[in-house]
């Protein structure tokens, strides 16, 4: 190749880097952002439901439904709930996080991997385990007990990551100027925890207000099992329509309250270099009381549920895994969840490349939608469906189509999580080449950075996935005729006080958690580069 | 990682469609079968279709759910039902199915295999089986004269804290629709009232059953059938109660119909009506005389499991199932904060 040629050549490239680069915000932008748009406005659609059949009930019914003792004691046991759960879990996940990632415990890798590992116990089975040992367990004390077991890992996971995040020298700094270690403790570290702890308890309070199986069990009542009774002697009801309402408020006052204590206080780290890996606390006799905390977390958390499945299946025997009921429905739960896991992802593609690729006011907005959505509990987002679908489009009403949309629904932020991480380390100077090498923006966009995007798009799948497998509540409402998954199938039986029988159901959820536990686990380490 | 984005996510939206696929063509096989809304326990219902489809040939696909949620769900979907046939546990859900005029009159063949007491008179469906109510107590804490002499007992102080029912059930909402027929608005009210001071909610009448066998609570107003059923099995949750049957016609002893009744939005009617003829046949009864439901038989001539106590011996109030009002009672319930 002669000089003059490479340079014409590399003169057109540069004309065509120029030109793409000019023109590359019209039209994949602008697709995309109608296509996010889109999807914000159908994830609008349950809080319009509310804010519609309100209307539809006329203020003098739905106040009589909202205003009355019942809804009342409902408020009460909510609140109690949250206010002892969110600071047990924040103790005890915020000890068990120190303990495994800054002291020289023994086993600390063991005991991280088993401080997430509870994850893979659907909250549902948690219950059945502790009243199966328990029967007697029941109530506000049985609740908290059964919550905190089942939700903390939620917290634990973002305060290990954080503590393995910070900068030593600010504690150095601290006990330099004279500082015990606890006050270290409290003052230079607990504070830089703020954000993961506060994220952490919003994701295990709207657990709280969303979970169903777990306090009919434990025989707690919320506003979710208030809503599925109501549901069950009413169907969609003004009752449960306007319970369903009350719901909605608690979450978006959770949101707001998380907001708020967030504040604005800045915690990157400044100064040139990396920080330094922080030593290890010497535990010295502290050792056998920080055991002793791990060991007991591990057998709640883990051991009741082993040591009581273990028990119902050696007496079930052989004569339980009926391979034609345990297997379709481990078979239907497999397809739903990787259905629901690639659709859920696909949906969240736009609005997760947007809020990368061109942050903006209106994209904030869109992706606030993403985020409320998840946030509601299943039992309101299945009865905005039903009514939907039943009154005004039929041909869904029943269908695959609007199961598929209520997971798409639920389970969107977990899809965004990881697809927005990947994406924004996918440079777009690799997206500009490629266009100026002649590619559609399409094109571009698939070649590069949805390549390099790929693991944050498997761990959403794998999320997503998670989700459906322990779903309850939207399944039993939505589900097309037939359809039994191993929640479903778990739940009927329980239902009918066979706890030997739905012993298999349960096992199956469990094995089918336990390699995306794992992977989320993985995740939250590589996330420290560790 | 070593996987293409747009390959793997090609294969996997492929793999899903095609399993979406094959999942909707098995939900939508009733073309050939009939769709039962079942309200019933599910392994009675399953019992039922398993033996029918062996019968005739006709599959039958269930979908479970409860007595009022599907009555209502029915009354939604209008003309353009899925369901062919709904079963219930307790009449009150047929008789709202029937108001908004959404049955088929069942085929008088079938109504001549059931007493005219467990069918409404205008035919429109049809009792499939019967439960009698029962309070259920802690035999090693209650002796027979401590018991309630009627249900309406229950609602006087001296018994606070002391027994239990499962409200959002449909069985236990049957129960008040048979007080409301009989005692009137008022008394229900006043006893629903006294109820929530003195009750314990438990969710489902097993619960409530494991619960007084636990110690837990001395009594629940439950049905018969749940002590039968745990009895056949291990007993382990039914030791140390015992049941206690009302008699004297009291609310009480209220005997509910599970009712069958076919869709007149049905595109399977013939189907239909033959699935509803042989539940209240001799293949149906024979299922409840033999299996583990314990629920009584109600076919002409058809003889109930031999465990139970005869029907006729238990002096129950006689309650026209039409007039059960199923609104009045989940509106009264919710009032009261039951619900």
């Amino acid at each position: 190749m002669s000089a003059t040629a490479f340079h014409a050549e590399s003169r057109s490239a540069l004309r065509r880097l120029v030109i793409a680069a000019r023109g590359r915000s019209r039209v994949p932008y602008l697709w995309v952002t109608i296509v996010a748009a889109f999807v914000s406005l159908v994830s609008l659609m349950p809080l319009g439901f509310i804010a519609w059949i309100t209307i539809q009930t006329g203020w003098e019914t739905a106040s009589k439904l909202i205003f009355r003792g019942r809804v009342g004691e409902l408020l009460v046991n909510t609140a109690l709930l949250e206010l002892c759960t969110i600071p047990l879990t924040i103790v005890l996940s915020v000890s068990l996080a120190w303990l495994t990632e800054r002291t020289d415990l023994p086993g600390a890798r063991l005991w991280a991997w088993l401080a997430v590992a509870p994850l893979a116990v659907p909250a549902f089975v948690h219950s059945y385990a502790w009243i199966s040992l328990f029967p007697g367990l029941h109530g506000l004390t049985g609740g908290v007990l059964v919550s905190v077991l089942a939700y903390f890992p939620f917290l634990y996971l973002p305060v290990a990551a954080q503590l393995r995040r910070l900068d030593p020298a600010i504690e150095d700094a601290a006990a330099s100027l004279g500082l015990n270690p606890w006050q270290v403790f409290f003052r230079a570290i607990l504070p830089q925890l703020r954000l993961a702890i506060c994220g952490g308890s919003l994701l295990v309070g709207l657990h709280l207000l969303a979970e169903y199986g777990l306090y009919v069990m434990i025989r707690f009542d919320t506003f979710s099992t208030a809503i599925v009774d109501q549901f069950q002697s009413a169907f969609n009801g003004p009752a449960a329509n306007m319970l369903a309402g009350v719901l909605v408020s608690c979450c978006l006052l959770l949101l707001v309250i998380e907001a708020v204590l967030r504040g604005g206080e800045r915690y990157a780290r400044v100064g040139s270099g990396a920080a330094r890996p922080a030593d290890r606390r010497q535990l010295g006799r502290w050792v056998f009381p920080a055991l002793a905390l791990n060991v007991a977390t591990v057998a709640l958390a883990i051991g009741v549920p082993f040591v009581t499945l273990t028990r119902w299946l050696y007496i079930g025997g052989t004569e339980i895994w009926r391979i034609d009921l345990v297997g379709s429905a481990f078979a239907q739960t497999v397809v739903l969840a990787i259905a629901g896991g690639v659709l859920a992802t696909i949906a969240a593609a736009p609005m997760a490349w947007l809020s990368v690729r061109a942050p903006g006011r209106l994209q904030r907005i869109f992706e606030a939608c993403h985020y409320y959505v998840g946030s509601l509990p299943g039992v309101v987002v299945a009865l905005a469906l039903v009514t939907i679908t039943v009154r005004m489009i039929l041909p869904l009403y029943q269908t695959f189509a609007t199961l598929f949309l209520a997971y798409v629904m639920l389970f969107l932020p977990r899809a965004m999580v990881g697809l927005r991480t990947s994406i924004a380390q996918a440079p777009v100077e690799l997206e500009r080449a490629a266009m100026a090498l002649g590619r559609t923006p399409f094109q571009a966009v698939r070649q590069t950075t949805m390549r390099l995007a790929a693991p944050g798009v498997a761990a959403s799948t794998a999320l997503v996935a998670l989700g459906i497998t322990n779903e309850l509540t939207a399944t039993l409402m939505l589900s097309p005729t037939g359809v039994e998954t191993l929640a479903t199938k778990f739940w009927s039986l329980t239902s009918e006080i066979d706890y030997v029988a739905a012993a298999p159901y349960a096992v199956m959820m469990v094995l089918l958690s336990l390699p995306l536990t794992f992977l989320l686990y993985v995740q939250s380490r590589r996330a420290t580069g560790q | 990682m070593k996987f293409s984005f747009p390959g793997s996510a090609f294969t996997l939206a492929t793999l899903a469609g095609a399993s979406m696929l094959a999942m909707s063509a098995t939900a939508n096989a009733d073309d050939i079968g009939i769709v039962v809304y079942n309200a019933q326990h599910e392994s009675l219902g399953v019992a039922w279709a398993e033996a029918f489809t062996k019968e005739t040939g006709i599959k039958v696909t269930l979908r479970k759910g409860s007595d009022m949620e599907f009555a209502n769900q029915i009354v939604q979907e209008g003309a353009a039902s899925p369901a062919d046939v709904f079963l219930t546990e307790n009449s009150p859900a047929m008789s709202l199915v029937d108001g908004a005029g959404l049955f088929e009159p069942v085929a008088a063949d079938t109504l001549a295999q059931v007493p005219e007491n467990f069918r409404p008179s205008n035919g429109h469906w049809i009792g499939v089986a019967a439960r009698s109510t029962v309070f259920a107590y802690d035999k090693t804490k209650l002796t027979e004269d401590k018991l309630p002499k009627s249900l309406l007992d229950l609602a006087d102080p001296s018994w606070k804290g002391r027994w239990a029912a499962s409200p959002s059930g449909a069985d236990f909402q049957a129960i008040v629709s048979a007080l409301l027929a009989l005692k009137g608005e008022e008394a229900t009210t006043s006893w629903l009232t006294s109820m929530k001071e003195n009750f314990t909610a438990y969710k489902g009448n097993s619960t409530a059953m494991k619960a007084v066998n636990a110690g837990e609570v001395e009594g629940a107003v439950i049905y018969n059938y749940y002590y039968y059923g745990d009895q056949a099995k291990t007993g382990e949750n039914s030791k140390n109660v015992a049941l206690h049957f009302f008699k004297n016609e009291d609310p009480g002893a209220f005997v509910s119909i599970s009712g069958g009744g076919v869709l007149a939005s049905s595109q399977h009617k013939e189907n239909a009506q033959a699935f509803l003829k042989w539940l209240t046949g001799k293949g149906g009864q024979a299922i409840l005389r033999d299996g583990t439901s314990f629920e009584y038989a109600v076919g002409n001539g058809e003889a109930s499991n031999a465990a139970l106590p005869a029907l006729s011996d238990l002096q129950y109030p006689k309650v026209d199932p039409a007039t059960l009002n199923s609104a009045k009672v989940t509106d009264l319930m919710t009032a009261a904060g039951l619900l």
